[in-house]
This record gives structure tokens, sequence and C-alpha cells, in this order.
């Protein structure tokens, strides 16, 4: 059923996110109030004619994140949701907004995504020693007597998603380590145009695949860094908007589809969690939803974590045959010059990937190309955009965006 | 019932997961949903793809191929590193996540798709002096 009808339709008014990177001197609520302090102006209005909240931050949320940034910029009494669906976090709050709207409960919604990872490394908590200090006890679900991270596999987000593309790898010629790197090639190349991104440098291909490896064929630069940041989006009625000023009414992005899946039962599950299923059904009713063909998109912003996640998301997403994901990395084809430019933004691997705030900044990188607002790396004539994201447990949401009706 | 009394060469012996069967014919053992077949490696609530609340014990094959791996280089302090991850899918039925051990760490030398067997490690000891005891897989 494509949302098609203006007047059913919810639009973003306006869209902000702070450069991503290491802010040891700001906590989360200094970042989240930028990024909603900036969002609200860009969509000339102001938090006192916000109606709901969705805050979403993966560390924060049951630390009462939005009323905590109520407290710092308007207090206001509306109703807040505080969100968390690991790294879809930022998006499930921009749906949690949606959702109000569509239900007739708000006509404009402020939704933020956040985080401040401080100084979290990729691996988490260290593991315990493996001698007990008394006997060995099974506990929990599995009746394990210790933790089996490094024992049995490793279920760390490297490993996992390295495991997930050597598995489209070992059904699919011509996908290996030099394509996986190709990726990130591309994305490192990307954010030097991104005055947004964490960092901002290109390396060679040498380089990448040089780079200390960290979960084979996952070289350092081919992971995502830690680091902090938010963003922000103003969300309104179709009807809403017909009252605005004529250049919010110009500025403004339509949300043609905003869609959320989790993980359905696949067998392999009793290994490690599947991340294609999901999204291939996320994208399957984004396209469907919108009314829009995935050679339609001018640009996908999507979840790359770590290299191997986007090449398997080429195939997911449908922006490639099956099993041409090799094909479509080698031919250039989600180059900024190619016929699907894929996170020109620099990516989650070159921009960054502060938790909650993703899932936000994807909806913001779209929306400003569709406004023609992206400066050197605007991909021209932007029309129609695709976010996606994902979060192992899992949860995904893909959303189709369209400019405005000239 | 697991063995976790097993003795070998004198050392009391506990699986380090409770779906590892050791003794003379190591193995892993899968709840199967008694109304679809779904296996699990955990203690159920129900089976998340038909809902059924029954299980039954199914003893899984100790050959399989890899379907993924990875090799991993950066783990916390107590793991030793490079090792090789793996998702293995069973003869017969069931992915399970270990190490490939002693085929070394190049990812030249390890093939997707490659056959494998089950083969069981010493993994720490408990003041008590008994050996937990892992599983992985090497080339069959």
């Amino acid at each position: 059923m494509a949302d098609s009808d203006t007047k059913d339709a919810v639009w973003i008014i306006g869209a902000a996110m702070t450069r991503f990177g290491r802010y040891p001197d700001q906590d989360s609520i200094d970042l989240a109030s930028t990024a909603a302090l900036d969002a609200l102006r860009d969509a000339d209005t102001t938090i006192f004619d916000v109606d709901v909240l969705a805050a979403g931050s993966l560390m924060e949320a049951s630390n009462m994140l939005g009323q905590r940034l109520q407290k710092q910029i308007g207090q206001t009494g509306i109703p807040v949701y505080n969100v968390a669906n690991a790294c879809a976090t930022g998006a499930t709050a921009v749906r949690a907004g949606i959702l109000a709207i569509k239900a007739g409960e708000a006509d404009v919604a402020l939704a933020v995504g956040v985080e401040q990872m401080g100084k979290m490394g990729l691996l988490g908590p260290a593991g315990q020693a493996r001698s007990a200090p008394s006997g060995f006890t099974p506990s929990g679900r599995y009746g394990s007597v210790m933790p089996v991270e490094g024992i049995l596999g490793t279920q760390l987000m490297p490993g996992v998603f390295a495991q997930a593309g050597m598995e489209y790898a070992s059904r699919h010629d011509g996908v290996g380590f030099e394509q996986f790197a190709k990726v990130a090639e591309k994305n490192h190349a990307h954010s030097a145009l991104n005055p947004l991104a964490q960092y901002r440098k290109a390396f060679s291909l040498e380089e990448v695949m040089g780079a200390d490896m960290v979960a084979y064929p996952n070289t350092l630069l081919m992971c995502c860094p830690t680091g902090d940041g938010s963003a922000a989006v103003v969300l309104c009625s179709g009807a809403k908007l017909k009252t605005l000023d004529p250049d919010v009414r110009r500025r403004a992005v339509k949300i043609s589809a905003s869609v959320l899946t989790s993980d359905p039962f696949v067998e392999s599950d009793t290994a490690q969690p599947d991340v294609s299923t999901l999204t291939k059904r996320a994208a399957a009713a984004a396209y469907e939803q919108a009314g829009v063909a995935p050679q339609d998109l001018d640009l996908v912003e999507l979840h790359d974590c770590f290299a191997t996640a986007e090449l398997i998301h080429y195939e997911n997403l449908q922006l490639c045959e099956p099993g041409g994901a090799g094909d479509f990395i080698d031919r250039r084809a989600p180059w900024r010059d190619g016929d699907t430019p894929v996170n020109v933004s620099g990516g989650l691997i070159s921009k960054g990937h502060p938790i909650g705030a993703t899932g936000v900044a994807n909806l913001y990188e779209v929306a400003t190309h569709l406004r023609g607002e992206a400066g050197d790396r605007q991909i021209e004539g932007a029309k129609v955009g695709l976010t996606h994201v994902i979060g192992l447990g899992s949860a995904c949401a893909v959303h189709v965006l369209e400019r405005a009706a000239a | 019932m697991n063995d976790t009394d097993t003795q070998s060469g004198g050392a009391k012996q506990i699986p380090v997961v409770d779906y590892l069967v050791l003794g003379d014919q190591p193995h892993l053992v899968a709840q199967a949903c008694t109304k679809c077949g779904a296996l699990y490696f955990d203690r159920r609530n129900a089976c998340a793809r038909c809902g059924a609340l029954e299980f039954e014990r199914k003893p899984l094959s100790p050959s399989g191929v890899v379907r993924s791996f990875s090799i991993v280089h950066r783990a916390a302090p107590n793991v030793a590193v490079p090792y090789v991850s793996s998702v293995v899918e069973l003869d017969g039925g069931g992915f399970v996540k270990a190490n490939i051990v002693d085929a070394g760490a190049d990812p030249e030398k390890i093939e997707l798709g490659m056959p494998v067997r089950l083969v069981t490690f010493a993994c720490g000891t408990d003041a008590e002096g008994t050996e937990a005891v892992a599983f992985g897989f090497t080339p069959a």
C-alpha cells in the first residue's frame, strides 16, 4: 500500500547532526541538545511546538535520556519514548515519531539519536580467568562453566560480520578479501568530501588490505570506529506541512517508506545471528510501500559496520543481482560516480558510528542530498534515497525518502 | 544426562557447555522441537519457529562442513590469538559456532566447504582439579 498521498505521508522538515568524533568533555545530553536544537532551528520551529519526543541511545535509553534532554532544552510535558534497539536505535526512535503522527496523536515529532561511547572498544568486557576459584558449576541457558567467547568461536561483532561475509563468499564466485577491501577503499575516499565525518582520509586498496587484521577478512580500516555524536530530525504530518512557511515546505522531504523488522527463525541461528533475511524483508516491504524500485534510487546510506557487511547488503537491498555483489563493487557501481552511490557520507566505516545516532544520521544524509544541500559531496539531482540500519540481535530499519514535488 | 563425572586419564572432566557430550565418542546434542524439528542448543521456553512446548534430545553428527570462517586477531586477554572461528553445518542437521583447530591461521589454507570432524580439548582446570573440556573441528 503506497503511502504516496500527501495527506497521509510523514515529512522531515528539519534535520541536523553533530560531526561524529571523540568529545570527552560532552555527555550524551550535550550532544543530543546540539543536534536537537539545530534540527528544530532547521525546521523553523522550537521545542514548544513539538508534540512528542523519541530519544534513542543504546547506553542511555534506560536512564530517562529523553526527559534529561527536555530538562536542558524544554520541559514541556509532552510524551517521551526512550528507545533502544542496538544499532537500529536511531531509526527506531524515528519510527516512534512516525507512528505517533500516523496515529493522529501528534502533528510534530522530534526524534534524536545519540551515543557517548567513552572508552568502549570492539570487544566489550574482558573475559574471566579460565581457572575458577572454586569448582566449575554449569550455569545459564547453555550450562556453561566459563565464558566461551574465543573458545567456541567468536560472537563479537568483527568476527560475526566477517563470518557473514565469508558465508556469502562460500556461495558465490568472485567474492573474496579484495572485494571486501574495495568497499572500505570506497567509503574512506567518500569521507574526504564530508565535513561531518569522524575520519576524512582516503586509503589505497593496498593500505586497506595491509592494515592490522582484526578478524579476517576485516582489517582495522574495514571496521567502523567507536565515537560520539548525535543526529536529530523533526517530523510533521502532511496536514501540518500545508500550514507551514513556503520555505519549510520547499525543503520538506517525504518519508515514502518506513519499515522495521526483526530476525525470523532460521536454522543457522544456533551458530550466529542471520543479518540477511531480515534486511531482505525490510527492503522488499519498503520498496513496495514507497512504490519505488531499487534502480530508482539515487543514493543509499546502508549499515557498513564492517566492510563485509556492506557487500552482502548490496544483494540484501536488491542493489545488485543475486550473487552479483562481487561484480558490483569490482565495476565501481556503488562509488559516488557509479550507478548507485552507496555511503557517499563515508559510511559507518569512515563517518563513524555512535550507536544511537547512526539511524538518524543516515536520514540526515539522504535528506540533505534530496534538498540539494550536500555541498562538495552532493549527488546531483538526487530525488530518491534509501537508508538502512541493522542492530545485531536483531533489528533492521529501512526508510525511503523522496524530495518534495517541485 | 551429561557425563559430568567422566574420567579420562585420571582427571575428572566437565563439558564447557551442556550441549557437548563427552565420553568415547564426543558429540553435540540439541533440543529438537517435537512438532517441527527445529534444533536448539539452549534451555528452551518454547519453539521459536512454531511455538510448540515439547522438546526431545537429539544427538547430532560429529561430522560437518565449514560454511564460514574468520581468523580472529584481537580478543580478550585470556584468549590466544590468532584463532579460527567457524560456522559448521553438521551432517544431518544443525549449525554450530566453534573454532577450527589444528589447521593453522592462514586464510589461504582454510577452505570454505571443507569437511571437518568434532574434536575436544581441555580449556581450563578448577581448584578441585576438574578439567573443563571444549569442542572444535579439525579437517577431516
